[in-house]
């Protein structure tokens, strides 16, 4: 126990006297967090909108000038064709396209239902869905005041119907706090912790410390022991940022937050190891771990690019990254508030994970010794 | 009465259908400067990692410090030290740091660590540098400090690969007062070395061929033996019996 402390102690001073990658690990979290939160609370202004109202009367006038009263929208084109749209969105014209149904007053006034499409420009998945706020709020707002004027006959619905062009789902918009959360938690666990094995092999101090009476699982755990610590002050300082500054709520459980972070953890440091004994050099397990966890974290998690939007080969390869299951189980229980029983399967696949990357971690580990 | 701590019987290391180390046998004595030499890729170092207990035997046996090299490597650990060419020490740690470090891997008490320390450092003559990086150290006495800490614990042995490489001849010369002294002290030198000015400071000398010990005696005898003045001829003739290329 106490070559374990020794051992704990020396980690955890290699960490402290290198202070610019430990105020690094420790700042990049807040940073990240920071520019994803302002990215997606920014405000869109100044909208460009074009409008195609085929029936031209009265109703469609009325919201239209509502709309470039509308500081968020700019009215830049009145579309006599709808087959313009296509060419303006192309030669990025406009952001989002306002279109009317072909007889919208007297379907409005006879039905009590007129039909306004909004088409959006969804690759800034972001800010689509500023834009469609927008809309709808100005939508319902006049249809709230023309249920007033006409308060004796029956009350008009407008329909908005909208459609995201580029990017239907709109998935991304929340899962970055996850998403951040998956990413920091590779990357300090499985890539910090297979550099600073890696970097005792490079140097010849592997081979003095296995020649020494401490057990190899000692070495790793000791090894393991400061990052776990350091994630762990990552993992608060992300749910603090996330509840104080960019105000989304934790829904779910805290507890269970915490354990699927933990065996989260796990997962990653087993990454690392796994890495760190097939690797020698700390060149290469920095290449590894990029090419193998930034990358597919980024991609594969769902945390930039929705995945229900992926080829059918991207989905299935996305199955065997942790963190994609990590950011589905952290966005059920954080966002969306459901109860633990909804993250079982993500729990499982992880826990699974887990097991399966220490043995074979520790295996291969063992078996370089000799 | 000579006591005998290293012992291997026809020791052979095989990785597929190479032969590394091919049936050695010696015996090393307590309190002994054992010169350990070969070429590269000779097998020195497939032998040293077998009896550290870092590796296991194919065929024959072996014992250190008492204890079988193939089923009790754990209690071979206790009673060694190691210092590699390689791997000084810890150079983002302070000198004082390294040393502790080393106490409690090998489980010295908080005491012995401190006493220890200062012992050292006093003989050293560092006790001005026990708060620096060991990085800003010059080499010589990287080197001077690290095989103290080798030696910290008191093993009944210590391995040396390659001690003293990159340091000038007079430098080696204060290192090999060090060992002197610890062989005093009755603990066993088991040192490899590419430099033959060292091989002559060895009590006894084995020259590795092609995973083969073609050679074991006092520098002396092994100079008589060959006709030749120096170990270093006595190391050419030898070495150009090798078939193995370099590396």
């Amino acid at each position: 126990m106490k070559q374990f402390f020794s051992f704990v102690g020396k980690e955890f001073r290699h960490i402290f006297r290198d202070r610019r990658t430990m105020l690094i690990l420790l700042a990049m979290p807040v940073v990240l967090i920071i520019l994803f939160g302002f990215a997606i609370t920014t405000e869109v202004n100044h909208v460009r909108l074009a409008v195609y109202a085929p029936s031209n009367d009265e109703l469609t006038r009325r919201i239209t000038e509502r709309f470039s009263a509308n500081d968020y929208f700019d009215i830049v084109e009145t579309v006599r064709d709808p087959k313009q749209i296509d060419a303006l969105f192309r030669r990025n014209r406009i952001d989002a396209v306002l279109l009317f149904g072909h007889d919208f007053q007297n379907d409005l006034m006879h039905t009590g239902q007129g039909t306004a499409r909004l088409i959006v420009d969804g690759s800034e998945p972001n800010s689509a869905s500023m834009m469609t706020t927008y809309a709808e709020n100005i939508l319902a707002g006049y249809r709230a005041e023309l249920a007033a004027e006409n308060a004796t006959s029956l009350s008009p619905t407008i329909l908005p119907q909208v459609k995201l062009l580029y990017n239907p789902q709109m998935k991304s918009a929340y899962s970055f706090v996850p998403g951040v959360m998956g990413l920091i938690l590779i990357l300090i666990c499985a890539m910090m912790t297979s550099i600073s094995i890696v970097r005792e092999k490079e140097r010849g101090s592997m081979e003095v410390l296995l020649v020494s009476p401490v057990r190899p699982i000692a070495i790793i755990l000791a090894k393991v022991v400061p990052y776990f610590c350091i994630s762990t002050v990552n993992l608060i300082s992300i749910l603090l940022l996330t509840v104080y500054v960019l105000k989304v709520p934790i829904e779910g459980s805290l507890f269970w937050l915490s354990l699927l972070s933990l065996v989260y953890i796990f997962v990653a440091l087993a990454m690392g190891l796994l890495i760190s004994s097939l690797l020698a050099t700390q060149v290469t397990a920095m290449i590894a771990s990029g090419l193998l966890l930034m990358l597919p974290v980024m991609v594969l998690s769902g945390m930039i690019f929705p995945i229900e939007n992926m080829p059918g080969i991207l989905q299935a390869l996305s199955t065997i990254v942790p963190a994609r299951w990590y950011v589905a189980g952290i966005k059920k229980i954080m966002i969306e508030g459901l109860p633990v029983s909804y993250v079982l399967k993500e729990l499982g696949i992880l826990s699974l994970m887990a097991l399966l990357l220490i043995t074979a971690s520790l295996k291969t580990f063992k078996n370089r010794l000799e | 009465m000579e006591q005998t701590v290293i012992l291997t019987e026809n020791l052979t290391k095989r990785f597929g259908n190479f032969t590394a180390v091919d049936h050695i046998s010696f015996e090393v004595h307590r309190g002994e400067i054992f010169g350990f030499l070969g070429a590269n890729g000779a097998g020195k170092t497939t032998a040293m990692r077998m009896l550290c207990g870092l590796s296991r035997p194919s065929e024959g046996r072996g014992s250190v410090a008492g204890f079988d090299i193939a089923r009790q490597p754990e209690q071979i650990k206790r009673n060694i030290g190691y210092m590699s060419q390689k791997f000084s020490l810890y150079e983002d740690l302070k000198v004082w740091e390294n040393i502790r470090l080393f106490g409690g891997i090998y489980g010295l008490s908080e005491r012995q660590i401190a006493e220890g320390t200062d012992r050292l450092l006093r003989t050293l003559d560092f006790e001005a540098e026990r708060n620096t990086l060991v990085k800003s150290l010059p080499l010589g006495w990287k080197q001077k400090l690290a095989f103290s800490v080798a030696i910290f614990h008191a093993p009944k042995i210590v391995f040396l690969d390659e001690p003293t490489g990159g340091v000038d001849p007079s430098t080696r010369r204060q290192f090999w007062e060090l060992i002197y002294d610890a062989a005093e002290r009755g603990i066993t030198v088991f040192v490899t070395t590419h430099y033959m000015d060292e091989a002559e400071y060895c009590n006894r000398v084995s020259i590795m061929v092609d995973g083969r010990i073609e050679a074991l005696d006092s520098p002396r005898e092994l100079k008589r033996r060959f006709q030749a003045e120096s170990m270093d001829q006595v190391f050419t003739q030898l070495a150009r019996r090798a078939k193995r290329s370099e590396g």
